[in-house]
């Protein structure tokens, strides 16, 4: 894939409900390396977006291509290409580290010697070779955190999608995972992340911003701020969501 | 097909991480069946007897001496009115009272009614009602036998109890407890199993992985399906080895019914699974919902023919009525598929029915 190669494109991609339009029409495009941060208030359609992303939902229209793949008629193919880490960890507390991260190798295809090689090499990377025999509920949340975005790359994904991941942990944990993923991403891998805490998006490379299915805004931190000129990235985010709110308030 | 081995070798492991669980799973049939067999017995030993004789004559006796030759009967106390029966009933020395009317040989070869009344203690209504036909039985043979001897002499009429000649309950429980046990593992054991990875979040992460679908679910079925075999099959064993049930029809029969009924069980967990979002909701509706109606609805311990109509309609409905049927009557009566073919043709009906509403289900959750 070459240097600046966009391994998501969206173009007007839409779905809807019945009635009822949770994305509207939505275009961007993601380039690979790229820490992409996926912001909105809750139900603005992040989820449903990021659903149709990876292949888990048929968009009603629109076009999309992850990883080279076509989201309406590859999403298997799709799925072999991505990683995806949910707010919750998605690792089983009654199997341990080893056999969490050995899961996750098989069910991505992972053959016994490159699953063995994987491993080894994550436990390392996470110092938690001491570990591997114990059980994952038994593990400090940061370390559950980290081990689960190690699971979500086992299969060296081209683009990792994290939903929500540091939901729950300390500052000091979260700024760690941060190090994790730019580290990542200097390894090629394409980032696409939902969060809700403001101080992570300045993080990203670039945000978009939904509200209401739409994408509000899109650019890079900087960008955004001066745009809106706001000093924080909360500042951006309060007017966008709660805009033509406000907007009606003060024209009543 | 890696990923799909490494899948079920993950569920094994869930159900070995969980000692306690299995040890209820595999301990409570063979608790059950060891209570049911040895110690709550619904067949009676020897009940004490109170006797009101107001003949005294060689028929009355002849009866009596009937009553004491069985081993259901203990003749405590011949009393002289009614009143002591009832004294004696209420402090518990006896469960039944024979009154026999005054002339009674006279009657009973006049054939104009003689007068025999069994009284029993109806506190316990089971115990009664059970007492009652017991001893009735035992009139009525001597009865038929007096009756019935001078005409065809050398022959005589005799009930049989069929395919279970000594009334055992263990019978009758052997089967219901694989019903139930069957129902529990593949039904609830499932559904919670599914519901969990909804409920932990790693259902999401499983379906954006190249995992299928029907693979996912698949893999959840498959240990419970085993888990299920080996449960039924320590059920049989104890019971033919402890109890010495006869298996008197096909063995071949037998597992294909199970396993057709495991499949329909194992439909229905699915079908609780998607529609249930925690693993509370899952255990109640499947507790509830199916295990409540299966012991007692399914004829396991209250027969359907005596229940009230509406409730013989829903009978009809649960899978395990129709299994009950089955396994009764492979096991005990020995008989073959072509008796038994309109009880299978419904559980295979429940079974696409199930399949048919979970996949659209789970389809719709997809959409």
């Amino acid at each position: 894939m070459a240097e600046n190669a966009k391994v998501i494109t969206a173009d007007k991609l839409t779905k809807r409900f019945g009635a009822f339009t949770a994305v509207d029409a939505i275009s961007f495009e993601v380039g690979a390396g790229e820490i992409f941060g996926f912001l909105g208030a809750n139900g603005a359609g992040k989820t449903t977006a990021m659903r149709m992303l990876t292949g888990l939902l048929k968009p009603t229209s629109g076009r999309a291509g992850v990883a080279g793949y076509d989201v309406f008629t590859q999403s298997e193919n799709i799925k072999r290409r991505i990683g995806y880490m949910s707010q919750r960890f998605s690792l089983y507390e009654d199997l341990t580290v080893y056999e969490n991260v050995r899961f996750y190798g098989a069910v991505y295809g992972l053959r016994s010697e490159t699953l063995r090689a994987k491993i080894k090499a994550v436990l390392e990377e996470l110092d938690l070779t001491h570990a591997r025999n114990t059980l994952l509920a038994e593990l400090p949340l940061g370390w559950k955190q980290r081990l689960a975005f190690s699971t979500a790359l086992i299969h060296d994904p081209a683009i990792v999608f994290l939903d929500e991941p540091t939901g729950g942990v300390d500052p000091i944990t979260r700024r760690q995972f941060w190090e994790m993923i730019y580290e990542q991403a200097e390894r090629g891998t394409t980032i696409f992340v939902t969060t809700h805490y403001m101080d992570e998006a300045e993080y990203c490379d670039r945000v978009s911003i939904m509200v209401d299915g739409r994408i509000a805004a899109l650019d890079t931190p900087r960008g955004l701020k001066q745009t809106f000129q706001a000093e924080t990235m909360d500042d951006v985010f309060v007017r966008l969501v709660r805009g033509p709110k406000s907007s009606v308030e003060a024209g009543g | 097909m890696r990923a799909f081995a490494g899948f079920v070798r993950k569920e094994f492991r869930h159900i070995i991480r969980d000692p306690r669980t299995l040890l209820i799973l595999f301990g409570m049939p063979v608790i059950q069946l060891v209570l049911f067999g040895f110690a709550i017995s619904t067949e009676l030993r020897t009940s004490n007897l109170a006797v009101l004789d107001m003949s005294r004559d060689e028929v009355s006796g002849a009866i009596l001496d009937r009553m004491r030759d069985s081993e259901y009967f203990n003749i405590v106390e011949d009393v002289g009115s009614e009143e002591d029966i009832n004294a004696a009933m209420q402090a518990g020395r006896v469960k039944l009272g024979l009154i026999f009317g005054p002339g009674f040989a006279g009657r009973f070869s006049s054939g104009d009614g003689a007068a025999l009344r069994i009284v029993t203690d109806a506190a316990d209504p089971n115990t009664a009602r059970l007492l009652q036909s017991y001893a009735a039985a035992i009139v009525r043979q001597f009865q038929r036998e007096q009756l019935n001897a001078p005409e065809t002499p050398g022959m005589r009429i005799r009930t049989a109890l069929l395919f279970n000649p000594l009334l055992q309950s263990v019978y009758m429980f052997v089967p219901g407890l694989i019903v139930v046990v069957l129902m529990l593992v593949s039904a609830l054991m499932t559904s919670i199993a599914i519901t969990r990875e909804k409920e932990m979040g790693t259902m999401e992460v499983l379906l954006v992985s190249p995992l299928r679908p029907f693979q996912i679910i698949l893999g959840k079925v498959l240990p419970y399906l085993l888990l299920s075999c080996l449960i039924a099959a320590l059920i049989l064993v104890l019971s033919q080895t402890v109890f010495a049930l006869p298996f008197n029809g096909s063995m071949l029969l037998f597992w294909v019914e199970c396993l057709l009924f495991i499949f329909t069980s194992l439909a229905l967990g699915i079908f609780i699974s998607t529609v249930a979002r925690t693993q509370q909701v899952a255990m109640m509706v499947s507790l509830a919902g199916l295990l409540m109606p299966t012991i007692l609805l399914s004829g396991f311990i209250f027969p359907i023919e005596n229940m009230p109509l509406p409730l013989q309609v829903i009978a009809n409905i649960i899978p395990a009525r129709w299994f009950l049927e089955i396994l009764k009557g492979v096991m005990i009566k020995g008989l073959g598929i072509q008796q038994l073919w309109t009880q299978t043709a419904v559980i295979v009906f429940m079974l696409l029915l199930f399949t048919g509403l979970s996949i659209r289900k789970f389809n719709i959750r997809l959409q």
